[in-house]
């Protein structure tokens, strides 16, 4: 059986070591090592973004990273977007859209949605799309996925709200 | 009370639903996010071939990896008698229902379970896979449903003989059922019309798609007893059916739903459950069982393809006088296609007097189909919204006034007989009529082609079992306890109708969805049933409570129950001077007034408030590629009552977008083996969030009188009229009437090019 290997990675603002196998992917070592299940496991090929983590700032999919790839880096999970007790605008908003059915999807968007609104306080429609197209949702028809997100984007800004619920 | 009489407070509201806040911050328990301590991981070897006899299997060099704790395969399985059995709502065969699970002496399609294997690690399990031997006969597979019908077609169940038939028949068959809805007098009726159209159309199988892939984590104890922890549409039913195929008392398991993550019907039924307890049994280990997305497509779910020829006629003045509709579905490998709910809903948003429905059940090397939102309706829109639209091109009637010319309403008999009650069916029509997106011009879009659609659809609202159990706090809020897991936003719906019975706010109250040893039977969230019939229970549970309140406070007061009324929160009293008090005043003094409140109730209600929906669309065509865009969405349905409008919006959103992609993508592609080509999401693509505009709804409440707040099914039915709209509004974008599913680039940019090809 393969050796474990040493790694020390930080993970939602604080340091974590962990021992993994060479073969499993960050997503198994979250989720099966360090017991962090947010990130959610839809088809572990890069196409469903329920996996999605943000590792140094890019929004990745955890299941086509390796576990002892994390070593020195700093991952984001959704466990880490509710900070104090306050939910993240994005969690919020997504309540007030009702942006989620299962919410299965709904780690991977707010993981993804995040990182862009990190880079682009300000995106479009177009943009949003551009952006979450990497996550699939099967409930929603992304419909109340978008508005929350533009909606978070101004409420974010310190404008009033951008678009509304309905 | 009579909740319909006044105006609602809670219900028609918006609040955030209850188990929001933990599926925003990744606490909430999937399946897969459970592990016990032990655990085991189980994975599945699955068939290369489409059709093959086994004639051997050898495990002892996986059962020789260290790590490997158990291997079983279809001889650890009971076998079953033939014949089909009553199961709460579901006729089930189990012996199909096992042989579907776990291969016995026959594979009948590509990924067809054919072993299991414990390990102490996911990767440790899937190595043993590849040491298993198993040695395959192959036979020619069948994967065309007309094919199947053949005389000559390969054979998938030798034992299987055609029921419904008018005389019975000894020789093996790939059709399993045939069925027949008839009325009128058909030639009569089209010899009256002045125009006839007929034609054919072919749809591909597709698969619900959810996000989230079946799990199952089990756990077998000394004493018989079993636990399941899964995600799934039916604890109750996953009990039963492990009951069933591993002969074991149904009193001694116990499922505990998880989150789920998504269903659309695929999660009605077994495929890992019983491996899971089997193998937690044998090893004595809990077993954890996570499929992979490749075994999702190839393995479960999905909804049949089909063939369907239908005509129909109409006079000039645009009345339909006959329909003729015959319609063939694949169940995949063994039987049970939805076609017999495609027979029933083909015609039903349309008052005919003279109409003959035939279909059949066929057998074929592919996937055992499960239901699919809606299941079996959608194909058969595609096909008789696609000829209405050209009956009213025909005639020079606009489509919608067409529709609602030969609408169904409140007396229309439907194709299986039944009149229907209170309906909106032409109330949809209507309000698209109405619609500012119907009365807009088509936008222009430089290098493309644009065309408008509109399609309608039905679908019916199941009833079934359901328990509630509503308590009262000490402090005045309530719980609502049922068994009906939440796809969707049901928590919060059924605690709106507990707030809004009791006076409370929706936050007010907790609603929890708990396993089969804490509520009594309740039958599968499914059939547009949950928010209906639970619903039903919950409003019947908290009128219990509310009558148990309102004897307490007689007690106090030393009055008769009668004479106590309870209103928005606060009880009081008719006759004499006592104080009102609230609720939250009465709960803090039922301890010393006869104890606690419970409000309980169970129901099978027969009520059923069945939806209508009609759809218009806009759509943008790249001759160059066939690629078509989606530029508008505008959906209307009859919702009855909507409990939580954004969830009801939501539903018809998702289903909108799961009829877009059917239209336009998705597919199973097999070769000529029967291999399933894209077993992926990157290659069976559903819609992604660029594919899609805004999705427009208009909600139309036409209250149901079969339910004390007139809520009727609505998770449905915004599935069915997409295909069917699309394909109208290609016609108008194309000129080409597209007949088969999906609409893919290279079949539009096909139709564009025979288009212009023709001699004009
Ligand atoms: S699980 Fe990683 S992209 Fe789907
Ligand atoms: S909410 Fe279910 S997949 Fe997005």
């Amino acid at each position: 059986m393969a050796n474990k290997v040493y790694v020390e990675t930080t993970l939602n603002g604080e340091t974590v070591e962990f021992l993994c196998e060479p073969r499993q992917s960050l997503l198994e070592v979250l989720r099966d090592v360090l017991g962090f299940t947010g990130a959610k496991e839809g088809c572990l090929t890069g196409d469903c973004g329920a996996c999605s983590v943000i590792i140094d700032g890019r929004v990745v999919c955890s299941c086509l990273v390796l576990g002892v790839e994390a070593q020195g880096k700093t991952i984001e999970t959704v466990e880490g977007m509710a900070r104090d007790g306050q939910l993240h605008p994005l969690q919020q908003k997504f309540l007030e859209h009702a942006a989620l059915q299962c919410g299965i999807c709904t780690p991977g968007f707010l993981v993804a949605a995040k990182a862009l609104l990190d880079r682009n306080p300000n995106p479009t429609e177009h943009e949003v799309r551009y952006a979450l197209a990497g996550n699939l949702c099967r409930c929603t028809g992304y419909d109340k996925i978008v508005r929350a997100v533009l909606d978070a984007a101004a409420v974010m800004r310190g404008g009033t709200h951008g678009v509304t619920g309905a | 009370m009579e909740l319909q009489e006044h105006k609602f407070k809670v219900i028609g509201t918006r609040p955030i639903r209850h188990d929001g806040v933990d599926k925003v911050t990744g606490r909430a328990k999937y399946g897969a996010d459970i592990s016990l301590p032990g655990m085991l991981h189980a994975k599945v070897l699955r068939s290369p071939h489409a059709h093959a006899r086994i004639k051997s299997i050898d495990v002892s060099a996986a059962l020789a990896l260290p790590g490997v704790k158990a291997v079983i395969t279809g001889k650890d399985l009971p076998e079953l008698p033939p014949g089909s059995q009553q199961m709460g709502e579901l006729v089930v065969n189990p012996r199909y229902l096992s042989m579907n699970i776990m291969a016995r002496d026959k594979v009948l399609y590509d990924g067809h379970a054919v072993a299991a294997v414990a390990a102490t690690s996911p990767h440790i399990a899937e190595e043993a896979l590849k040491l298993i031997k198993v040695e395959y006969e192959i036979l020619p597979p069948v994967l065309d449903v007309r094919k199947a019908m053949q005389d000559d077609a390969p054979i998938l169940l030798p034992e299987l003989r055609t029921s419904g038939t008018p005389e019975k028949s000894d020789k093996p068959t790939n059709i399993a059922s045939q069925v027949r809805f008839a009325r009128g007098d058909l030639e009569a009726g089209f010899r009256a019309a002045d125009v006839i159209v007929e034609r054919e159309f072919t749809t591909s199988m597709v698969h619900q798609g959810y996000i989230e892939p079946h799990n199952a984590v089990a756990q077998y104890n000394a004493d018989g007893h079993g636990t399941i922890w899964v995600s799934t549409q039916g604890p109750f039913s996953v009990r039963e059916l492990c009951s069933h195929i591993l002969q074991m008392p149904l009193g001694n398991i116990k499922v505990v739903p998880a989150e789920i993550g998504g269903g659309f019907g695929g999660k009605t039924t077994v495929y890992l459950e019983p491996l899971a307890l089997l193998l937690a049994k044998k090893t004595g280990r809990p077993v954890k069982m996570v499929m992979s997305r490749a075994e999702v497509l190839r393995a479960t779910g999905p909804t049949s393809g089909s063939y369907i020829r239908c005509k129909m006629g109409a006079t000039k003045e645009g009345k339909i006088t006959a329909a003729q509709v015959w319609m063939a579905y694949e169940a995949g490998a063994f039987p049970g296609s939805p076609v017999g709910a495609g027979c029933m809903t083909i015609l039903a948003p349309y008052a005919l007097e003279n109409l003959q429905i035939d279909g059949f059940d066929v057998v074929l090397n592919k996937p055992k189909t499960c239901a699919y939102r809606a299941p079996g309706a959608t194909n058969a829109a595609f096909a008789a919204e696609t000829v209405i639209d050209e009956l009213a091109e025909k005639l020079g009637i606009d489509p919608l006034e067409f529709r609602r010319r030969n609408g169904a309403k409140e007396g229309t008999a439907q194709p299986a007989g039944p009149q229907f009650r209170r309906i909106g069916y032409i109330e949809t029509v209507e309000a698209i009529m109405n619609s500012e997106h119907y009365r807009s011009p088509l936008p222009h879009v430089p290098g493309k082609l644009v065309g408008r659609g509109v399609a309608s659809g039905f679908w019916f609202n199941a009833g079934f079992q359901s328990t509630a159990i509503v308590s009262i706090n000490s402090d005045g809020t309530a719980n609502v306890v049922t068994g009906s897991p939440d796809i969707g936003g049901t928590r919060a719906a059924c605690a709106m109708i507990a707030a809004e019975v009791l006076g409370l706010k929706a936050e007010e109250v907790n609603p929890v969805v708990t396993d089969t040893e804490s509520i009594g039977h309740t039958d599968v969230t499914g059939g547009s049933r949950v928010t209906f019939a639970t619903g039903y229970a919950v409003y019947e549970a908290a009128q219990d409570a509310v009558r148990q309140l309102k004897e307490r406070a007689a007690t106090i007061w030393k009055v008769k129950p009668e004479d106590v009324v309870y209103q928005d929160g606060v009880v009081s009293c008719v006759n004499n001077g006592h104080e009102p008090m609230t609720l939250k005043q009465l709960a803090g003094r039922l301890a010393r007034a006869g104890g606690p409140v419970t409000g309980r109730a169970a129901v099978n209600p027969r009520g059923v408030g069945p939806g209508f929906a009609t759809h218009v669309v806009d759509i943008a065509v790249d001759p160059e590629t066939g690629k078509v865009d989606i530029l508008r969405y505008t959906a209307a349905q009859d919702v009855g009552k909507a409990v939580h409008p954004s969830y009801v919006e939501g539903q018809i959103q998702g289903g909108v977008a799961q009829g877009i992609g059917w239209a336009l993508n998705e597919e199973y592609y097999y070769d000529e083996n029967g291999i399933m080509r894209n077993t992926g999401f990157l290659d069976y693509r559903i819609p992604t969030c660029l594919d899609l505009p805004m999705i427009e709804t208009i909600l139309v409440e036409v209250p149901n009188p079969g339910h004390p707040l007139g809520i009727r099914g609505v998770g449905e039915v915004p599935i069915v009229p997409p295909p069917a709209a699309i394909a109208n509004a290609l016609y108008r974008a194309i000129g080409v009437r597209m007949t088969e599913l999906p609409m893919s680039p290279a079949k539009v940019a096909k139709a564009v090019l025979e288009k212009n090809k023709a001699p004009q």
